[in-house]
């Protein structure tokens, strides 16, 4: 009775076929690795839930009260079948176990490419090798209030909700964030991995097919959440190269102002591009002081490893400060208590510490 | 809001008339609802002339019967409304594509997803678990009460001062935007300015002191007060596990609160714990919360397991194969539950041998679990299995969570998770195993023990009914999301723009349709059942033939439980009691000696309660004034020396003999 349920649902897997299933026929190499060690699991799995599944149908109709089949009441105790019950498990898990961790290891998305495709390894720089080794291309991440900024530092450009790479060329995505976290998903191409504020994370892939797919956050970020879309293009030959050129030859500027107006909450953005980028301008992003009033973290960070600025470093705060509810059109906050002064013994009103701090 | 005079802060705090939501027409009808249902539940109270009766014989009571019931009651009612956020999300993600906007707006639609997770787990799953914990466990160890009745008591009500600040959220002011997880920075100040995330912090924190409190309780109760000659093997398997959820409770949700704490000090006074800037880190968060956050869904799923041995063992007619291993199992889990927080986000970065040692250790407690399940497998064979219920419900999750089980495992995979996580896969996933687990096992549970706690069996037509509406509804409703995730799709959007998905929405929608009419099948059962208690009536005390000690008493048992404390000699302790010939003792009953009832634990959790709603709002003066009153009637509390009597040994005959007719009438 149960088991023809299942039989139901049969039809729906062919359905399935006949939709986009994205991440069961991906276009990048990463993800269809990604891909295979998921139904190799999966097949693993089902070497022993399709037994166990068939076995709870079976001795539910045979052991029914009605049908009078053997009984006893006081047997549940097997040794052999306890080790069979606990070993066989295992055993999956063995296998499963050394697959996760190659697997993890291989594709670790922090780990440069050593292949396109399974048929074309990188070639590594060999003595009488003709090739040279393929550098990948990097692309800067930033996820935004509700877009996607991606920076272009061996072109000098940058795009809005559009990102495009050469078919079969490495790609290094590096991500981060500027407001809350977010996660950086082109299921096509390769797995997820988190963008958030003030760090930096790495993702290495590869498009092998030309096309256009669909990239979106895959972490909830707030209102804007669902808009949060854009588009990833692969393409053949010197598109590219014509894509970089005409946003070259538009010439928009994106520089600190320019970024601190994009960066403010915006909805559904379309697809544009500049072609006049400030040079660290993600480096600034990353250490949060695209505004010039901020100290950048890597400065404090400097300062902290030397021993810190002492109470003398109070007068810094201000400049560390980032979240700031302006950042989400909100209400604005309450300005944040900080210390102007410290009192002494010697100077109980701190009037020494205000006129330092205030220089 | 400048138009407010200056006194109207120092009262008020933030609350403004606009905080009442009533220009939304959706909250202004569930609000006249939720008035008019309450108020005449109010009338036919006041009617019947029952509040003294509720306040006697229910609120204030101590009786670990009574406050289980009461948590079903909870658990039952919270469902309703977890419920009905879900079947608005279905809607919404139903009719949400290309130019139709659907009819949530994000800042509604993400509170109602907040709402739905956080109501599932704390204020439904966990009432229902912790309820037939705490009803069962002390009748299956031959006790007379938990170890701290007046604990329990509190610990309930605070559970439903955390219900009250969540319910309140609705009517007065927003609810949380923020996932039911609430990952900093997104829930910072910064971000979540509102009074959302301050309902959420004080709710969680206010239930979490009750849940804490409860597993203390019950530890306490299964370590020390277990009848003579119950060794810690002898005990059943639900206690068992409940020991075992117990360990988790009272280890990780310390953790919760810490981490919550620490958030609530970000939002606050401006500490920087979880901030991006001024050396704040998000990761810490996640990274804690989780830590709480797993061994959570072990703290629900536990107990289920425990149920589903006692329903596979009574209802084959056949001791539990394998006893021992299933304790063992049932331990390895609790360890291992500690040791895979961090699959929930390989995607945050982590080194590759980081991911591989998570995602191993995860897979390991597959095998614990799989152990499990072919024990329930080989209870079966050779038994005589007889199809009531509970039996269809333990068949229906064998079948349905191995599934899931198998898809957990594909998610543990750290590559696998990397395409698979946030997406609806996941989401298909652990409702697979949460409603296929915990809630096929509560059900289970509340079938198999209702005519304990009631005298009568429930209705088994629309018992069947609401079995199989739920069951093909959890199919119908989440298969599609498995589908979904395999298509890219990922959660927590409100609105789509390729047109080919909607149709799986639409399947995913109708399956929520179908689950509803379970729900609203089992209370149809529920009211059915009271309506013919006479024709379900059971008097033995035992309806199914059962094997643990619950069963040897009355149904509903007495407030003293057992008239004398049985001597156990084996984990069947009821089955083997039978087998040999056991004769109830008719005399020679002693004065028993009981816990008072005591409305301190109403009460202090009311001022909780209103000091959690105070600090919402930063009503300062009266968070202050009902901390202190929190305070004051604690201490007071323990000059409270009135707190125990006897039952005198002629009520105790004149129970049992009323018990003894009845038996020689059945």
């Amino acid at each position: 009775m149960k088991n023809r349920r299942f039989l139901a649902l049969l039809p729906l897997l062919s359905l399935l076929g006949g939709c986009q299933a994205v991440l069961l026929s991906p276009s990048g190499d990463v993800a269809l690795q990604q891909r295979n060690l998921m139904l190799i699991s999966t097949a693993l799995m089902l070497t022993i839930i399709i037994p166990v599944m068939a076995l709870t149908v079976f001795f539910a109709w045979r052991y029914r009260a009605s049908a009078k089949a053997d009984y006893d009441p006081d047997w549940n105790h097997s040794l052999p079948l306890e080790v069979v019950i606990w070993a066989v498990p295992l055993l999956i898990i063995v296998i499963l176990g050394a697959l996760t961790w190659m697997g993890t290891h291989l594709l670790d998305p922090y780990r440069p490419l050593n292949r396109i495709s399974a048929a074309t390894p990188i070639t590594t720089a060999q003595a009488g090798s003709t090739q040279a080794r393929k550098e990948p291309l990097v692309i800067q991440v930033v996820a935004l209030d509700w877009k996607w900024l991606f920076l272009y530092p061996q072109q000098g450009i940058a795009s809005v909700n559009e990102v495009v790479a050469p078919v079969n060329q490495p790609i290094e995505f590096r991500i981060t964030a500027s407001s809350v976290m977010n996660s950086l998903f082109i299921p096509a191409l390769a797995g997820q991995i988190y963008a958030m504020p003030g760090m930096q994370t790495k993702l290495n892939a590869v498009i092998n097919h030309p096309g256009d797919f669909e990239g979106f956050s895959a972490n909830y970020s707030g209102e804007g959440f669902s808009g949060m879309r854009f588009r990833f293009r692969g393409l053949e030959g010197n598109g590219f190269e014509d894509w970089v050129k005409a946003a070259r030859d538009k010439g928009d500027k994106l520089g600190r102002e320019e970024y601190l107006v994009l960066e403010r909450p915006s909805e559904r953005e379309p697809a544009r591009q500049f072609g006049n980028v400030a040079p660290n301008l993600f480096d600034l992003i990353l250490n949060m002081c695209v505004d010039r009033a901020k100290m950048c973290m890597r400065d404090m960070m400097a300062m902290d490893a030397k021993g810190g600025g002492g109470k003398e470093g109070i007068s810094t705060v201000m400049a560390l400060e980032y979240d700031k509810s302006v950042r989400r059109g909100g209400a604005p906050m309450p300005p944040r208590p900080f210390v102007t002064a410290i009192c002494t013994p010697a100077d109980v009103y701190g009037k020494g510490e205000i006129a330092r701090a205030s220089n | 809001m400048n138009s407010y005079p200056d006194w109207w802060k120092l009262v008020f705090g933030r609350f403004t008339l606009e905080a009442i939501p009533y220009h939304e027409p959706i909250l202004l009808a569930t609000f006249a609802a939720v008035a008019i249902g309450g108020l005449a539940l109010i009338a036919v109270i006041t009617r019947m002339k029952a509040w003294g009766y509720l306040w006697n014989e229910w609120f204030t009571s101590v009786d670990h019967k009574k406050i289980g019931i009461m948590y079903m009651v909870l658990g039952v009612v919270m469902l309703l409304r977890g419920f009905a956020d879900a079947l608005m999300m279905r809607g919404q993600q139903a009719i949400a594509f290309g130019a139709n906007e659907g009819y949530l707006p994000p800042h509604h639609y993400d509170q109602i997803f907040t709402a739905h997770g956080v109501i599932m787990i704390f204020f439904v799953a966990m009432p229902l678990v912790t309820g037939l914990m705490n009803y069962v466990v002390p009748l299956q160890i031959g006790a007379r009460d938990v170890a701290f009745p007046f604990l329990n008591n509190f610990s309930f009500w605070m559970t439903v001062g955390g219900v009250v600040l969540v319910m309140a959220s609705l009517f007065v002011g927003e609810f949380a935007k923020v996932g039911w997880l609430a990952y900093p920075p997104l829930s910072g100040a910064a971000y979540s300015p509102g009074v959302g995330m301050d309902y959420y912090l004080w709710a969680l924190q206010i239930a979490g002191v009750g849940t804490t409190l409860s597993g203390i309780n019950l530890i306490a109760t299964i370590v020390k007060m277990r009848a003579p000659g119950m060794d810690m093997m002898k005990m059943p398997v639900f206690t068992w596990t409940a020991l075992c959820t117990n360990v988790l409770i009272v280890a990780s949700f310390p953790v919760l609160a810490g981490t919550l704490a620490l958030l609530t000090l970000d939002r606050y006074v401006g500490t920087n714990f979880f901030t991006n800037d001024l050396g704040g880190n998000p990761m810490m968060y996640v990274n804690l919360i989780w830590i709480w956050g797993h061994p959570e869904v072990y703290i629900l799923i536990l107990p289920c397991f425990g149920i589903y041995s006692e329903i596979a063992s009574t209802f084959a007619g056949k001791r539990l194969f394998g006893y021992t291993s299933m304790v063992y199992a049932t331990v390895v889990i609790t360890i291992l539950s500690y040791l895979v927080w961090l699959h929930h986000f390989f995607t945050m970065g982590s080194g590759a041998s980081v991911n591989s040692f998570f995602g191993i250790t995860t897979m390991i407690i597959s095998i614990p679990t799989g152990a499990k399940i072919f024990n329930w497998l080989f209870t079966m064979y050779r038994g005589r299995i007889r199809f009531e219920l509970p039996m269809m419900w333990l068949i229906a999750f064998m079948l349905t969570f191995v599934i899931g089980g198998m898809t957990g495992v594909m998610l543990a995979v750290p590559p696998a998770d990397f395409i698979l996580h946030n997406s609806l896969f996941l989401i298909a996933h652990f409702h697979n195993v949460i409603i296929g687990g915990v809630v096929f096992g509560a059900f289970a549970g509340i079938t198999y023990w209702f005519p304990k706690a009631f005298g009568f069996k429930l209705d088994p037509f629309w018992g069947k009914l609401s079995f199989w509406f739920w069951v093909i509804g959890f199919y119908v409703a989440f298969m599609p999301l498995y589908v979904l995730g395999l298509m890219g799709v990922t959660r927590r959007l409100n609105h789509f723009e390729d047109p080919s998905l909607q149709i799986w929405f639409v399947i995913a929608a109708f399956g929520a349709v179908l689950i509803a009419l379970g729900i609203l099948c089992f209370l149809i059962q529920i009211a059915v059942s009271i309506q013919h208690r006479d024709r379900l009536r059971d008097v033995t005390g035992d309806p199914w033939d059962g094997r643990t000690l619950e069963w040897s008493t009355s149904s509903p048992p007495p407030a003293y439980n057992f008239a004398f404390t049985p001597v156990i000699h084996d984990h069947d302790t009821w089955a083997d009691m039978k087998k040999r010939g056991y004769q109830r003792p008719l005399d020679g009953f002693r004065p028993i000696h009981m816990p008072k009832n005591t409305g301190a634990g109403l009460i202090i959790s009311a001022f909780a309660t209103i000091c959690g709603f105070a600090l919402v709002w930063y009503v300062w003066w009266l968070a202050a004034l009902s901390f202190a009153a929190v305070i004051v009637m604690a201490i007071a509390h323990t000059f409270n020396y009135d707190r125990d009597f006897h039952i005198p040994a002629e009520t105790v005959l004149r129970e049992e003999d009323l018990r003894t007719e009845q038996l020689a009438r059945a």
